[in-house]
């Protein structure tokens, strides 16, 4: 851990350095040791051991009984199923985030604000009242659910649904990336493009997208790593049929409550390694990107 | 198209794509987020206010509301205080491991919440590893308690405080300071005085989306809540409870209420967020 920190002065001779020197904008340093050491114990409980604990309890009884319970068929199918609802849900999200970017970016128009602020309304529903409303909407009680339900177009407890569902909990994050990126970058190199004769898509091909990339990519990790651990909005919508309509976060509730304890840990530390994958991508983008990155505040 | 008037929807450009963007931006935009939670609204208006009161205003689902809205609250201050500590540290002092730690920082971004449930679940409760130590030492259950609960959120809610407030104080030139110390200021009242202004605006922003987070934060608190009704029953779970005895109209009361109060309360701290920009900018 020490060798990613930069130490410059041990290399060379010793720097004449006065030994009680503290500058005045500087917290005495009896506060920055307690301030540290107090910050990184709150961490440690909160975050490191709980991450460390999810292995632990998975390998308890060891690894032959953690690989068997994940190759259960229900297991199997809530693996895929998790990975099928991804790779609807996370596209669609990109290509939203994309053109709403475009959209409240590069054109002046009335309405933006109020654009911006809808996009931004997921984030402030509770899962469980998205997918309340989504079972409104698409449930069999509803008008419209009902014809498709009669119809042979089953929403609700079925696949369709936890799509919707997910894609609700993960609406704003790309949109997020990019509205601050492509704001800051305007829309000089795109008219440039323009006037020199490319067609609109091939400006968007050769000129938007390799400027904007990098954050597209950081938005989709992230929308993604929501995607797949979505819990609360996916539980109400989806009926939880073993084997069906049960993503990996539902089985890990499912085989929790029935104190199946080696097989529910299990599958929360496949998760838990997707996560990690995720964090270190995270950083890798944010350590060498970072130019390219939102440069506004509040990343997440 | 009209292209020019004061009244045109939007001002003239050359780039193209505006009318594919839009929408494509609103097609999904309703069907995933505005026809759903207009569905709620059109449900709740059918209803009528009175069996609305009757619902929300019954004894169980008071009790899960304010129990729903005090741990959030709770949870969020904790992180106000909390992540404002954690982004001081990461941004002005050195440490071996600080980038890791850095890192470490977004795990509950990324973590799944039932994850985080069953694996703070396991820590706490009364045969985990930190949840016997705490009870023998301090005499005091953390899992299936409301301690419990605040612990989950606290959890959730913890980088969102961190990362509003880290650029800013990344930003913050130190000739300020320096000024401030030169004029006779001690560090205390620099930072009442000076640094703590800069990081208002910030903080609030914080505070409000890690509040947002934890009043409808379901996933990783049911596991470690215990569940039981006027005690540790947050209001998203009777939501689910009400869903699964078939009650869509309670399901509907219940929903309603927290999004108005949630909705007052992101108002309010909207409110103070822009007096308090004022308030700076005039000094």
């Amino acid at each position: 851990m020490a060798d990613m920190t930069i130490s410059p002065p041990a290399l060379s001779a010793p720097v004449p350095r006065p030994a009680r020197f503290t500058r005045c904008t500087d917290e005495p340093r009896w506060l920055r040791w307690t301030l540290t050491i107090l910050v990184l114990a709150v961490l440690a409980v909160l975050v490191v051991i709980p991450l460390a604990s999810v292995f632990f309890e998975a390998l308890r009884d060891g690894w032959a009984l953690a690989v068997e319970s994940l190759a259960e068929p229900d297991a199997w199918a809530a693996v895929k199923l998790t990975l099928i609802v991804a790779a609807v849900a996370v596209p669609l999200n990109a290509l939203f985030g994309v053109a709403a970017a475009w959209a409240l970016t590069k054109f002046q128009w009335r309405g933006k604000a109020v654009l911006l602020t809808l996009i931004d309304l997921p984030f402030s529903v509770s899962p469980v009242v998205a997918g309340l409303c989504i079972i409104l909407l698409f449930g069999a009680n509803s008008d419209f659910g009902g014809w498709l339900v009669a119809n042979g177009y089953p929403i609700v407890f079925a696949v369709p649904g936890i799509i919707l569902a997910t894609m609700f909990i993960t609406f704003p994050f790309v949109a997020r990336e990019l509205v601050p990126l492509m704001t800051e970058q305007g829309k000089a190199e795109e008219e440039a493009a323009l006037t020199l004769g490319a067609s609109g898509w091939r400006m968007f091909l050769t000129v938007t997208l390799p400027n904007i990339k990098w954050a597209l990519l950081y938005g989709v990790l992230l929308c993604n790593a929501r995607a797949m651990g979505e819990f609360g909005a996916v539980a109400v919508v989806s009926g939880k049929i073993r084997g069906e309509t049960a993503t990996m976060p539902i089985m890990i509730e499912m085989l929790y409550n029935e104190y199946l304890s080696v097989a529910a840990f299990t599958m929360a530390a496949v998760l838990t390694l997707l996560a990690l994958v995720t964090l270190t991508l995270k950083s890798l983008l944010e350590w060498r990107y970072a130019d390219q990155l939102a440069a506004a505040g509040g990343r997440h | 198209m009209s292209r020019t008037g004061a009244w045109s929807l939007r001002a003239p450009s050359p780039l193209p794509g505006w009318g594919l963007s839009l929408g494509i931006t609103l097609t999904l935009l309703s069907l995933v987020v505005l026809l759903p939670i207009g569905a709620l609204l059109t449900r709740a208006a059918g209803i009528g206010p009175a069996e609305l009161w009757a619902t929300i205003g019954s004894e169980r689902v008071l009790s899960a509301l304010a129990l729903s809205f005090r741990a959030a609250l709770i949870a969020a201050l904790f992180n106000l205080v909390f992540g404002l500590a954690l982004a001081w540290v990461l941004v002005r002092y050195d440490f071996p491991g600080r980038k890791l730690v850095d890192a470490a920082v977004d795990l509950p971004f990324a973590l799944p919440t039932a994850v985080a449930g069953i694996a703070l679940t396991a820590l706490y409760a009364p045969n985990g590893i930190l949840g016997g130590p705490i009870q023998d030492w301090f005499g005091f259950r953390v899992a299936y308690t409301e301690i419990g609960i605040w612990i989950a959120l606290v959890f959730v809610g913890l980088p969102f405080v961190v990362r509003t407030v880290q650029p800013v104080i990344a930003e913050i030139e130190q000739e300020v300071e320096e000024a401030s110390a030169t004029l006779g200021a001690t560090r205390l009242t620099t930072w009442r005085r000076v640094i703590l202004p800069m990081l208002t605006p910030a903080l609030l922003t914080g505070f409000a989306l890690s509040l947002a987070r934890a009043v409808g934060e379901y996933g990783s608190v049911i596991f470690i809540a215990g569940n039981l009704p006027f005690k540790t029953e947050i209001a998203p779970l009777l939501i689910v409870i009400r869903l699964e005895e078939f009650d869509y109209n309670g399901a509907v009361a219940i929903a309603l209420a927290m999004l108005a109060i949630s909705f007052v309360l992101l108002l309010l701290i909207n409110l103070i967020q822009v007096w308090s920009r004022r308030h700076t900018a005039g000094a």
